[in-house]
C-alpha cells in the first residue's frame, strides 16, 4: 500500500497523458503479467463467451454457428417444444423440493449435532462422505438400489411384504422423487456442515440471555438463532440454487432423462441440442435461459450482500 | 453444592480436595437424548446404506444377485467382478474395463490440479499485495462468473479450443479445469494471503525483493495449509467431473466417471450388477480415500467456498 502512494506522487510529476499510460501499463507490471491468466479468463470466458452465447442464440445456426439473425425465433421454438417445457417444469419442482428439504434437513441435523452429542465427528464424517463422491457414482448406486426387478423393491417383497412398491425410477410420476432421494443423499451433509458452522458462530451470550429469560431451546433456535444466521442461510441458498440449475450428471447417471422424457432437465437439453442434435442456435437459446435463471437467483443475493451493506455504512 | 460441602466436612480427610466442580452431570438417557440419537442414527443409516449395498453387491456372483436380496452378505468374498470391472468390462464400444479411464483421470487430474492451484495462488497474492487498477473488478466478475451454468460457456470454449488445435486432447480438459477452478481457488488464496501479517510483505519490499521473489521465498513457504486444502478441493472436484471430460477430452482420453457411466448405462446385453457396482466403488475410491485421510481439512475445503471474502 505504501508502494502505491509513492507511485502516485511520482505520477503526478509526469504530464497527464504519459502518467495515465504509465499507471495503466507500467505500474505494477509483474503483478499484471502474473494476473494475465485471470484477466484472460474473465474477459474471454466469463464475459466474452457469455456475450457470444447470447448473441448467437438469436441466430438460426444449425451445425455451425454461422446463421443469420432471426430475433426471438429460437426462443419461440424453445417454449413450443414439449421436451423443454417438461425440463423447465421438472427443474422447478425438483429445485423447490430439493432446496426446501436440503435446508430443513441440513438445519435440523446441524441443531442435533450442536447438542453436545458424543461421536460428533463420526456422525459428521458419515453425513459428509457422499459429498466427496461424484454425481455419477451417486446416480449409479441409487439406480441399482431402486432397480425395480432386483433392488430394494424385490428385497422387501421377498422378505414377505408382497404389496411393497418402490418403482420410482420407472414411474414417470415419481421419478423426480427418486432424483430427490439421491440428490439429498449427496448434498444434505454439506448443508449441515455450513449450518453447523453458522450455529457455532452465534455468540454464547445470546444463549445465556435466552436461558435467563426462560425461552425454550427450540424457540431460541427458530426465533433468535436462525434470523442471526442470515449470512450462512443466504450463502447456502445461493450455493444449493446454482447447483440445482446445473443439475446434469445426476440425471444422466440415474435415469438418463427417462422414463420417456419425464426426468429431463434444461442442462441436458442444452447438451443434446449442441452436441448430438446439431441445432446449435436452439442449444444456445436454452443455455441463455439457464443464464437468465441464475441471474434472477443472484440479483436478490447481490442486493442483500452488497446493496444492504452500502446503506448501513 | 452446599449439601456436598457438609457431607465432605463430615467425611474422612481423604474426601477433601475431590469436591465435585461444575454442573451436576446429567443422566445419559434423557428422553431428549434418546430422540436426538435416534434421529441421528436414522440418518446415519440412510447415508451408509448405499455404501454398504455397493460394496456387498460387488462381491456377489450374478446368481446370488438374482436371488433378490440387496441386504444379504455375499456367500463368499469373490473378486471376479472387481477384476472384470478393472480389465474387461464393456462400454458399448470397447471391452477394456475401467483401467484406461483410471489412467486418463490421473493424466487429467495431476496437471489440472497443479496448474490451477499455481495460477490461483499467484492471483490471490497479486490481488492482496499488488492491487492494480481494476483488479478488484476482475475478481468480482470472476466470483460472479462461477455461478453461471457451464452450459453457457461450453460451445464457445469448444470453438476456442478447436481454433487452438487442442480440442479433444488432454490439454483442452486441463485448460477448462484451470478456468473453472479459478474463482473458488483464487478466493481461497486471496482470503488466506489477506490473513497473513502485512508487515512481512512490507519488510521484504523495503529490502528490495520483487514480485516473484516475495511470492516464492516468503508467501509460498507460509501457505502450506491452504495448499493442502486447495489440493483436496481440486483433486476431488476434477476426479468427479463428468461434463468437461465428456465434451473436451475426446474419445481416447475419457475420464473414469465417463467410462463408468458408459459401462453401466450403454453396455449391451444383460447387465452385470456386480461388475457395475465394483466399477462404481473403484471410481469413488480415490475421492473417498482423500476424504477419509484428510478429515477436517476436507471440511475446511468445502466450507471455504461458502465463506465470503
Amino acid at each position: 500500500m505504501a508502494d502505491t502512494a509513492v507511485q502516485r506522487v511520482e505520477g503526478a510529476g509526469i504530464s497527464g497523458q504519459r502518467g495515465f499510460l504509465r499507471k495503466t501499463f507500467v505500474h505494477n507490471l509483474p503483478a499484471k503479467i502474473a494476473a494475465l491468466p485471470m484477466i484472460a479468463t474473465v474477459l474471454i470466458v466469463f464475459v466474452g463467451c457469455t456475450v457470444w452465447t447470447i448473441y448467437y442464440s438469436f441466430t438460426n445456426s444449425k451445425l455451425l454457428p454461422t446463421g443469420k439473425f432471426v430475433g426471438f425465433e429460437q426462443y419461440e421454438r424453445l417454449f413450443g417444444t414439449s421436451r423443454w417445457n417438461v425440463s423447465v417444469t421438472n427443474l422447478i419442482s425438483y429445485g423447490a423440493m430439493s432446496l426446501v428439504f436440503t435446508l430443513v434437513l441440513g438445519f435440523l441435523l446441524a441443531v442435533l449435532m450442536d447438542q453436545k452429542i458424543r461421536f460428533e465427528s463420526a456422525f459428521r464424517t458419515i453425513m459428509l462422505y457422499p459429498f466427496a463422491l461424484s454425481f455419477i457414482v451417486t446416480g449409479l448406486v441409487w439406480q441399482w438400489i431402486m432397480n425395480p426387478t432386483l433392488g430394494l423393491q424385490t428385497t422387501i417383497r421377498n422378505l414377505g411384504w408382497t404389496g411393497f412398491s418402490f418403482d420410482w425410477i420407472a414411474n414417470p410420476r415419481m421419478v423426480l422423487f427418486a432424483l430427490l432421494i439421491a440428490g439429498l443423499w449427496q448434498g444434505v451433509g454439506f448443508c449441515m456442515v455450513l449450518m453447523l458452522a453458522g450455529l457455532r458462530g452465534v455468540d454464547d451470550e445470546i444463549w445465556k440471555a435466552a436461558r435467563v429469560d426462560g425461552i425454550p431451546t427450540w424457540r431460541t433456535y427458530i426465533s433468535i438463532v436462525l434470523p442471526m444466521m442470515r449470512g450462512v442461510l443466504v450463502t447456502a441458498v445461493v450455493l444449493i440454487g446454482s447447483g440445482i440449475v446445473r443439475l446434469y450428471d445426476l440425471v444422466v447417471a440415474l435415469t438418463n432423462g427417462g422414463p420417456g422424457i419425464s426426468s429431463e432437465v434444461p442442462a441436458k437439453y442444452v447438451y443434446n441440442y449442441m452436441f448430438s442434435g446439431g441445432n446449435i442456435g436452439q442449444g444456445l437459446a436454452a443455455a441463455s435461459m439457464m443464464l437468465l435463471t441464475v441471474v434472477i437467483i443472484m440479483i436478490p443475493w447481490a442486493y442483500l450482500e452488497f446493496g444492504g451493506k452500502g446503506r448501513q455504512s | 453444592m452446599s449439601q456436598t460441602a457438609t457431607m465432605a466436612g463430615s467425611a474422612p480427610d481423604t474426601a477433601v480436595g475431590v469436591e465435585p466442580r461444575g454442573p451436576r452431570p446429567k443422566p445419559f438417557f434423557t428422553p431428549t437424548k434418546i430422540i436426538i440419537y435416534s434421529v441421528l442414527v436414522f440418518f446415519t443409516l440412510y447415508f451408509l446404506f448405499p455404501l454398504y449395498v455397493m460394496v456387498v453387491t460387488s462381491f456377489k456372483t450374478m446368481p446370488e444377485i438374482r436371488f433378490g436380496n440387496i441386504f444379504a452378505l455375499p456367500n463368499q468374498i469373490n473378486f471376479d467382478a472387481w477384476i472384470k470391472a478393472w480389465t474387461s468390462a464393456c462400454t458399448g464400444l470397447t471391452c477394456e474395463g475401467l483401467a484406461p479411464g483410471f489412467w486418463n483421470s490421473v493424466k487429467i487430474t495431476i496437471p489440472s490440479t497443479i496448474v490451477s492451484i499455481f495460477i490461483a495462488a499467484v492471483n490471490g497474492y497479486a490481488l492482496i499485495n499488488w492491487r492494480f487498477k481494476g483488479s478488484e473488478l476482475f475478481f468480482a466478475i470472476l466470483i460472479f462468473g462461477s455461478f453461471i451454468p457451464y452450459q453457457v460457456f461450453l460451445y464457445p470454449l469448444v470453438m476456442i479450443t478447436r481454433e487452438m488445435g487442442i480440442f479433444g486432447t488432454l490439454q483442452a480438459v486441463i485448460i477448462v479445469h484451470t478456468i473453472f477452478g479459478m474463482p473458488i481457488l483464487t478466493l481461497l488464496f486471496r482470503n488466506y494471503f489477506g490473513s497473513l501479517p502485512q508487515e512481512l510483505f512490507k519488510a521484504a519490499r523495503v529490502d528490495g525483493a520483487g514480485f516473484w521473489r516475495i511470492f516464492f521465498e516468503i508467501m509460498l513457504p507460509m501457505s502450506l495449509p491452504i495448499f493442502v486444502v486447495a489440493l483436496i478441493l481440486q483433486v476431488t472436484g476434477i476426479w468427479n467431473d463428468f461434463l468437461f471430460g465428456v465434451v473436451f477430452a475426446g474419445t481416447k482420453n475419457l475420464p473414469m466417471t465417463v467410462q463408468l457411466n458408459n459401462i453401466v448405462n450403454s453396455a449391451q446385453g444383460t447387465p452385470e450388477y456386480n461388475v457395475n457396482m465394483a466399477a462404481t466403488v473403484l471410481t469413488g475410491l480415490v475421492p473417498l480415500i482423500i476424504y477419509f485421510v484428510s478429515g477436517k481439512l476436507f471440511v475446511r475445503g468445502v466450507a471455504a467456498g461458502a465463506v465470503k471474502g
